[in-house]
């Protein structure tokens, strides 16, 4: 009896552990304040997209290992009708930072295609022209990770000594891209001053 | 069994529910929030295949958006690729059709067209597609008599609603590739491309593989 009391209790333990673990994964998005998901991610095969993210051929990197101090992190989807409407006011935003020498290698913007297989990444970004890097995540591994978020989301994520927070979260489009940039490095210098322009 | 090792196996048994995949999030664009009516898991396949790879398909003329009718017969001579989904406003198919709407240039590359076909009515079509932001391709309904095309291919589900099925239709009318995908997962694009690269391959044989 006091073995069969042990067996169920040990189970309820790890019940709950497994309920909560599962909580952290799904429902919401990481908060304002939040460390950003310690994803892997598969290395850009585009020597331009190495080069812009700062990283080296390899196998796989983690987001605070990119060389800025501030990411724009884009949740989309080829089979999101609102994120295809968006595409061009986000290649805006991308040539806004490219053509801001003060923000050109601080800020930089990369996309996560949830549940989109490669070709249909691609597919995305060839339609719309997308100059920055965007990762299929054909298995939903970074979208779970990131709360399982509605799309377009947009976060901003600050990168300092090795960690990556989140400090803007956000759903659907921006209303347009010098007044969502603006936004971006406003909150950007209020979690640090390292970012601003 | 002795306490540590009916322990090992407690804890494996949660390890492994928490390895298990849980279902993938489909639906999830901001588009459709509030809007689709949220499904649990169905039986990944209801129905049982009418024709088959190297058959005439079935001809079919259906009601379409602009009011008036579609055959299949119509476009002999080219690829024909039949998206059947099984119902409007429902998490899956609702974010189908909106990938394919960027792919006219790709269909085009393959000399293919796209029949979408549902077992909805034409004013509930009309309202979905438009929450879309409109189709580039033909949206069919399949709605009287209810089903009747889904059923001859052999994709009609008990529930009358249809699979979530791929047919990919030859110039000469010949089904060359059929995906009768889990209804609860979307069918991934390389499929489609992959068959109809075979397609137009020059060393098509005429035969699937």
């Amino acid at each position: 009896m006091k073995r069969l009391s042990e067996i169920l209790a040990t189970a309820f333990l790890c019940g709950m552990l497994v309920l909560s673990v599962s909580a952290d994964v799904s429902e919401a998005a990481p908060p304002v304040g939040s460390e950003f998901p310690d994803v892997e991610i598969a290395v850009p095969d585009s020597k331009e997209h190495r080069n812009y993210l700062g990283l080296k051929r390899g196998e796989s990197f983690r987001l605070s290992q990119v060389a800025a101090d501030t990411l724009i992190v884009e949740v989309l989807s080829m089979y999101c009708p609102f994120c295809q409407a968006e595409a061009p006011a986000v290649n805006t935003l991308y040539a806004m930072i490219e053509d801001d020498p003060a923000l050109r290698e601080k800020v930089k913007i990369i996309g996560i295609a949830a549940g989109n297989t490669k070709l249909e990444r691609d597919m995305f970004v060839d339609t719309f022209d997308i100059p920055f890097p965007v990762f299929a995540d054909a298995d939903f591994l970074f979208h779970k990770a990131l709360g399982e978020v509605r799309t377009p989301y947009f976060l901003g994520v600050r990168i300092t000594g090795g960690a990556a927070t989140v400090f803007h979260s956000s759903l659907g489009a921006f209303e347009d891209p010098a007044s969502f940039l603006s936004l971006i490095i406003e909150r950007s210098r209020s979690n640090s001053a390292e970012v601003s322009p | 069994m002795n306490v540590s090792k009916s322990l090992i196996f407690v804890c494996a048994f949660f390890l492994l529910a928490l390895w298990m995949p849980t279902g993938e999030v489909f639906g999830f664009s901001e588009a459709f929030e509030g809007k689709v009516f949220e499904q649990k898991d169905q039986k990944p396949r209801d129905s049982v295949l009418k024709v088959a790879v190297g058959d005439r398909a079935p001809d079919f003329e259906l009601p379409n958006l602009s009011g008036t009718r579609t055959s299949l017969i119509e476009f002999r001579g080219k690829n024909v690729v039949i998206s059947f989904v099984p119902a409007a406003w429902t998490p899956v198919c609702s974010d189908q059709w909106p990938g394919y709407n960027i792919l006219e240039n790709l269909f085009a590359d393959f000399n293919a067209i796209l029949l979408g076909i549902a077992v909805d009515n034409i004013p509930s079509l009309y309202a979905w597609t438009r929450e879309m932001g409109g189709l580039w391709f033909p949206v069919l309904s399949d709605f009287w008599p209810h089903g009747e095309t889904a059923e001859r291919f052999g994709v009609l589900r008990s529930d009358g609603t249809a699979e979530r099925a791929i047919f990919i239709i030859d110039g000469e009318g010949i089904i060359r590739y059929i995906d009768v995908h889990d209804i609860n997962r979307r069918p991934p694009l390389e499929t489609i491309v992959d068959q109809l690269k075979r397609m137009t391959s020059p060393d098509d044989a005429g035969r699937n593989d």
